[in-house]
């Protein structure tokens, strides 16, 4: 008996910073932030009880607010589908080849190494100026320039273009999967008679289910938070005509520029709602094509 | 025996061709920050600055509001240092905790766990501020650091996985000589996770290098700003003379990114492919 309560006592010691930190971090603060979402809250007065008002403003009084949500669908799903075909497409030439293909794994890794940060936020920014080298290559090829700064839907693409750039870290994922698929089941299929197609479809793509399941969730809401390169590209404003307001940037404003602070809280628990429903369905539809091998292996 | 040299030779084509059409922004990016401001436009097509110089990182170094470079790499490394220790220390401990120990519980904070790794930082963000304005915490590196005390799922999903495969009759033969569960954390399972604490170390380091969203939020005088809000700043302030200093600095905080990984590149490697830890 004594001895089964010094285990819990040891476990809970090491635990312990965990429990204190969720409940703290996270508990609190989205309890806090469900009560924050029912009222009108400036930070310097008391909040103020308002009922469902800031949910209503938001679907029937608030254009911004629509055109945030679809900017943000349009981010989603541009770009995580592209950033995840680069990515397997990639990681099976890589599989393939033999030699120097550690060098040519770095390469397409240090796009997703550096990604995140304000410098290449800023390179991106000036590749796609007027007189950028994306115009350039542009001309070269004989069309015309695009002024990506001057067109919400082309400042849109210039964002999901830098997503789709950085699929290096999903391309790692993708080669370890590769990997771990048994050489033999390729050399069966070949016996049969199976072609490429047949192999990628009936081999390669049951097996990798598992880590395409695990990419495509943690991508999708990784995409569905993206703030900085909207942030910086846009200069913090959303730009052109709201072209890139993706979501997390208009609940920073809401909250942090214009301090309606239930407002981008009530913002918070609709996304996390959002998000929770993709997740969802995703989970909800891998039985149908997700593999799992069978125990006994 | 014919046909292999030139489909080698395609495959080289194709895939270092490719590689290098990637990394073109990158290189341009460097070269640009040799050429002089007003040449960088004007000759962007060119990957050779004529005149060469290093009159951006001069400028860029000087930094803005009498602050220079240095002291925005002073406070980063600094916020990183905090980052790691708080991520080394609480991580490796909850970590040992839900991979070796059985207690009353444990599979549902293991879930919680799980779930809160999915929780966008974006539902917490607000309360958090309004929590830590009203300690009084605001302009300071604590919002941002003492979470770290307390865990990051991420890393202790990392660990844990990497714990497993260590073998318990090591642990059952330290029980045997008389040491306690806080001894066979401390003397033998802690030396053999070095190389996952590496992991958990680097990608610390990167995410704190980069953060923007926490410092913007939490730091608010020049004397305190990290490297990437340093470059926000320059940006804001962007007139058409100063993009090469601009550039140049955004090529003074890449340099230590680079230069972590490629010391340290297999534990990267290893780290996303094994947990799908986003790089």
């Amino acid at each position: 008996m004594n001895s089964r309560l010094q285990k819990n006592m040891w476990g809970y010691f090491f635990i312990g910073p965990f429990i204190i930190g969720f409940l703290s971090f996270t508990i609190i603060p989205m309890v806090a932030s469900l009560y924050f979402s029912f009222t009108k809250y400036d930070l310097f007065t008391a909040p103020q009880w308002i009922g469902i008002e800031n949910y209503k403003k938001m679907f029937s009084d608030d254009p911004r607010y629509f055109q945030s949500l679809k900017v943000t669908f349009i981010y989603v799903l541009g770009g995580v589908p592209l950033r995840l075909s680069f990515a397997l497409l990639v990681a099976m030439l890589l599989n393939a080849g033999s030699r120097a293909v550690g060098l040519y794994r770095t390469m397409y890794y240090l796009p997703s190494l550096i990604g995140g940060s304000v410098a290449v936020a800023i390179m991106w920014r000036n590749i796609f100026g007027d007189e950028g080298i994306v115009n350039l290559a542009l001309q070269a090829l004989g069309l015309d320039g695009i002024r990506w700064f001057g067109d919400p839907g082309a400042a849109l693409w210039m964002l999901i273009f830098l997503s789709v750039w950085q699929f290096g870290s999903s391309m790692l994922i993708f080669l370890a999967g590769l990997k771990s698929i048994p050489q033999s089941y390729y050399e069966a299929a070949s016996v049969d008679g199976g072609n490429y197609f047949q192999k990628f479809v009936n081999i390669t793509l049951p097996m990798l289910s598992p880590v395409l399941l695990f990419n495509i969730i943690m991508q999708t809401i990784a995409a569905f938070m993206t703030f900085v390169p909207a942030f910086i590209i846009s200069k913090g404003t959303g730009g052109p005509l709201d072209g890139t307001l993706l979501y997390s940037l208009y609940l920073f404003k809401q909250g942090f520029e214009y301090f309606n602070m239930g407002y981008a809280s009530a913002m918070a628990w609709v996304m996390l709602l959002i998000v929770a429903f993709f997740t969802g369905i995703i989970f909800l539809t891998s039985k149908y094509w997700v593999h799992y091998e069978s125990e006994g292996r | 025996m014919s046909s292999a040299k030139p489909r080698y030779f395609i495959y080289h084509i194709v895939v270092g061709g490719f590689a290098v059409l990637l990394l073109y922004p990158v290189i341009w990016l460097l070269v640009s920050s040799f050429k002089e401001s007003e040449d960088i436009f004007v000759t962007a097509g060119s990957l050779i600055p004529n005149p060469f110089t290093t009159l951006n990182y001069a400028q860029g170094w000087e930094g803005f509001g009498g602050y220079n470079f240095g002291i925005f790499i002073k406070n980063t490394v600094i916020f990183v240092v905090w980052m790691l220790a708080g991520h080394l220390i609480s991580c490796s401990l909850i970590a040992f905790g839900f991979a070796r120990l059985n207690f009353f519980g444990r599979g549902f904070w293991f879930a919680i766990m799980l779930v809160t790794l999915m929780l966008p930082y974006e539902v917490v963000m607000i309360p958090q501020y309004i929590i830590f304005s009203h300690l009084g915490w605001l302009n300071s590196l604590k919002p941002l650091v003492v979470p770290a005390f307390f865990g990051h799922p991420f890393f202790i999903f990392l660990l844990v996985q990497f714990i497993r495969t260590i073998p318990r009759e090591l642990d059952e033969a330290a029980t045997i000589d008389g040491a306690n569960t806080f001894q066979i954390f401390y003397k033998v399972i802690l030396p053999l996770i070095v190389p996952a604490l590496a992991t958990t170390a680097i990608f610390t380091f990167y995410w704190t290098w980069d953060n923007l969203l926490g410092p913007v939020l939490y730091l608010n005088s020049p004397e305190k700003y990290t490297v990437s809000m340093a470059l926000n700043m320059f940006l804001s302030n962007e007139t058409v003379s100063n993009w090469g200093a601009m550039f140049a600095m955004s090529i003074v905080t890449l340099v230590p990114v680079f230069v972590i990984f490629f010391i340290f590149q297999r534990y990267v490697v290893e780290g996303i492919s094994t947990s799908g830890l986003k790089g």
